[in-house]
């Protein structure tokens, strides 16, 4: 059997409210309502129902022989059920077809894997619950941290939750010579297994997709399937992992990309030996052909593939830092209000907004950011903390 | 007696103290019943009736005086030459050395006959502005003969005052409210520094708004010592004011408050928070204003790992400003050159007890305030710590300091004026 694995990650952070320092100490509420409901409502229009609709349609056309795989960050279902139920429920009939895998990740799209393990269990945990109560006790197999970032002791740690697998990026410099399109398993707990993305074919869709100065421009279904039966006879796996907002949103409708994906399918039946499967049904059917060494973390970002994104520059390690140190007394305090402050405030992209890498990757920073600079990101975002500081302060000392 | 006084911003239009000092001296003038002729490259038409206004972009320049087409020949010289202005960016600056470069040869005969509509504010073409406006100095000292004395108020204006001298012959005096000096330290944008130069030299009499000031134009522009008259700026008001502004973080607060550039010294507030805060967590510093030092400044808040207690604001305006001042337990002015500094006056109005280096001419008048040199952050440390712990001191301080605030007033500083007015053309006559 050779497979295509298409997981699709969904995701949008609570984006912070101007937070002025006079507001510390007053002011307790931090997130940009009309700023988030409006992305929300936006991308709803432009990629989430159009696309869902679009996937639905091919699940029914194919009779389940096309399926795909979706992340739905924490962040992102709160906002659904708040913004936009019509989201939701379009989700909520996908997952109910059978053929579209939920996969778990930390509720809050948070970074805490590189931090602690509690507060990274208790936010898989919240997950899972919310998952079950959202898409009818669902109970997602396959792990994908935030960021695919991943190394030998995170996914250990996936595998003592009990997942069987786990998705990661499939960074060159971990793979050297080997090949991202076999199924490999965690060097610490061979349990776990693990999937790697295939950057080249992915990217292609996800960010070349429109760029009319790429070689390959146009793409066509033909040419990527050819690409497809390129790869080496006993290659099993094509995993193609990407952001959902890829389709309608990165890449506009105008560049053709739904057209595209509502032809894939029929390509790849017709053309090739490939079949579709999740996540789930590729970690069953192969065994792993090696494990994978990965001492230090990688993810899916930027050209480094590594965690300068988010950590690393002066403000974001002490905004980190400063974060986390307030970890013993949230779990003593148990105030759902500031758990769920705590929650949004570790989501990973207001330290991807702090990220002072302009030069190679800084425009796509710049287009996910809403903040001028870095500069200003970072004093909203301590403004926020300190003013949650004193609330964490004031709460465990009652 | 009459002032033909030039200056280039007036309240409620102004960017910085130049036009507040500018409208201070002036309401001290008419309480002695002083007159004063007070032109402006822009009048907006909003300004409080203190002065006899003149609106520079109203002045049509006759063309047929043959004088002003020498005065003009000096001033393009200083036009296609300086190409360093203040206050631009990269992008800008290359735009306005192109522009100055290709246009070099446009100074045709239309610029005498047409009015010259100027901004008044500190952009691209400030010295183009700079140097038209010291063509309206010449028209008007040509049209008006109901003045006794010309007075300039800094750099901008001082072309405007020559040429006024050259075409009356009336004696000229320029107020130095800051030099490049301060602005730049020593890496000094040479055009200006220029202009102020040839200023200070063409003028009668000099007037420094601090000791500090004086001693800069004597040392680095050669001016004789007993050519230069300290007059230090006063205050609009001196009431205390009660703010019913709360405090809502229960550590005290320890500010700056100011343009975060080189000449305010915000880099050694930073230093002497981090050794506050070692000592004492229960101190919440802030940074309020904006700069093109001000990332340098985040940067380093985050590497000393203080982001919880250090805060920045942006610039802050209208009744932030007050807000700032009045929950503030310290206010720190750390200046590395400044010619006098009226905001730590601001705070003592508000009942905060302030810190100022000893490289401020307010440090001059104000007694009732810890000075330290600027570089020197253990002392300012030891000095903020002290103002936080010690009560007494604080309390003393703010009441010392506002009966010191009262003493302050332009009505002083324009009766001394007057008496450098009288001394300069009793020497002429």
């Amino acid at each position: 059997m050779r497979t295509v694995c298409f997981y699709f990650q969904v995701h949008q952070p609570y984006r912070l409210k101007p937070y002025r320092f006079f507001d510390i100490g007053e002011d307790h509420y931090y997130w940009n309502d009309f700023l988030n409901r409006n992305v929300i409502q936006k991308v709803a229009q432009k990629c989430y129902l159009p696309m869902n609709s679009l996937l639905l349609e091919l699940i029914q056309r194919y009779d389940g022989r096309f399926k795909v795989a979706f992340s739905i960050s924490g962040t992102f279902l709160d906002q659904m059920e708040a913004y936009a139920p019509d989201v939701l429920e379009s989700f909520q009939r996908l997952v109910a077809t059978g053929h579209v895998e939920l996969l778990n990740e930390t509720y809050s799209h948070s970074l805490a894997a590189l931090k602690s393990k509690d507060e990274f269990f208790s936010l898989v945990h919240t997950h899972q619950e919310r998952i079950k109560e959202l898409f009818n006790g669902y109970r997602p197999k396959v792990f994908r941290n935030t960021e695919l970032i991943y190394s030998d002791e995170i996914g250990a740690m996936v595998a003592e939750l009990g997942y069987q697998g786990m998705l990661t990026e499939g960074a060159k410099h971990i793979l050297g010579w080997k090949s991202p399109n076999y199924v490999y398993s965690n060097a610490k707990n061979p349990n776990l297994k693990v999937l790697l993305k295939n950057f080249r074919l992915s990217d292609d869709i996800a960010f070349r997709f429109g760029d009319k100065t790429w070689g390959d421009f146009p793409l066509t279904t033909d040419k990527f399937v050819n690409w497809l039966n390129a790869l080496p006879k006993e290659e099993p796996v094509v995993n193609l992992f990407m952001d959902y907002e890829t389709f309608g949103e990165h890449q506009w409708a105008e560049t053709g990309i739904f057209d595209f994906m509502r032809h894939l399918p029929e390509a790849i039946f017709t053309q090739s030996n490939f079949t579709f499967s999740t996540p789930s049904e590729v970690v069953a059917s192969l065994s792993p052909v090696s494990n994978i060494h990965v001492p230090t973390p990688i993810s899916w970002a930027d050209e480094e593939r590594d965690l300068t994104a988010w950590l690393g520059n002066d403000m974001q390690d002490e905004a980190f830092d400063r974060l986390y140190e307030l970890e013993k007394k949230i779990r003593k305090i148990k105030d759902p209000e500031l758990l769920r402050d705590w929650g949004y405030l570790q989501t990973s992209d207001h330290f991807y907004y702090i990220c002072t890498k302009f030069f190679s990757d800084g425009s796509v920073h710049e287009y996910f950011s809403p903040y001028d600079t870095p500069y200003d990101a970072f004093i909203n975002y301590m403004n926020v903390l300190s003013d949650f500081i004193l609330r964490v302060e004031a709460a465990s000392s009652k | 007696m009459k002032a033909l006084m030039f200056g280039w911003e007036f309240p409620p239009h102004i960017s910085g103290g130049l036009g507040t000092a500018c409208y201070g001296l002036i309401q001290g003038m008419n309480i002695h019943k002083q007159e004063v002729i007070f032109v402006v490259p822009k009048l907006w038409g909003d300004e409080e009736p203190v002065a006899d206004f003149v609106n520079a972009s109203g002045v049509t320049i006759d063309y047929r005086e043959r004088r002003f087409k020498k005065l003009w020949k000096n001033l393009t010289y200083l036009e296609v030459n300086s190409f360093l202005v203040p206050y631009l960016g990269p992008k800008a600056f290359k735009k306005f050395t192109d522009y100055a470069i290709h246009d070099r040869t446009d100074v045709d005969e239309s610029i005498f006959s047409t009015n010259y509509q100027f901004s008044g504010k500190y952009g691209k073409n400030l010295m183009e502005e700079v140097s038209r406006y010291a063509l309206v100095g010449a028209q008007i000292a040509r049209d008006r003969s109901d003045f006794d004395i010309i007075h300039a108020h800094d750099w901008l204006a001082y072309p405007a005052g020559i040429a006024a001298k050259e075409i009356s012959g009336k004696p000229l005096v320029v107020h130095v409210h800051a030099t490049e000096y301060d602005r730049s330290g020593e890496s000094v944008n040479f055009p200006v520094f220029e202009i102020e130069r040839a200023g200070m030299h063409a003028a009668d009499h000099v007037i420094a708004v601090s000791q500090l000031t004086k001693n800069i134009c004597v040392r680095k522009y050669g001016i004789p010592p007993d050519k230069v008259t300290v007059l230090h700026n006063a205050v609009l008001d001196a009431s205390i004011i009660t703010s019913s502004y709360q405090k809502k973080v229960p550590e005290k607060i320890v500010t700056f408050l100011g343009r975060i550039t080189y000449q305010k010294g915000p880099e050694y507030f930073v230093e002497a928070a981090k050794k506050v805060i070692d000592r004492d967590p229960n101190v919440r510093f802030v940074m309020a204003g904006s700069g093109d030092l001000l990332n340098k400044m985040v940067d380093r808040v985050a590497e000393l790992r203080m982001g919880t207690k250090f805060h920045f604001t942006g610039f802050l305006k209208g009744d932030d400003v007050d807000h700032m001042y009045a929950i503030s337990d310290v206010y720190v002015m750390p200046s590395v050159s400044e010619p006098f500094g009226i905001a730590p006056l601001e705070a003592v109005r508000h009942n905060t007890p302030v810190i100022i280096s000893k490289q401020s001419g307010v440090a001059e008048v104000l007694h009732n305030a810890i000075k330290i040199d600027f570089w020197d952050v253990d002392a300012m440390a030891d000095a903020i710590f002290g103002l936080l712990h010690y009560q007494g001191i604080a309390r003393m301080f703010t009441e010392l300091g506002a009966d010191e605030l009262k003493k302050l007033k332009w009505e002083h500083v324009a009766a001394k004026l007057v008496t450098v007015y009288e001394k300069i053309l009793a020497q002429r006559a």
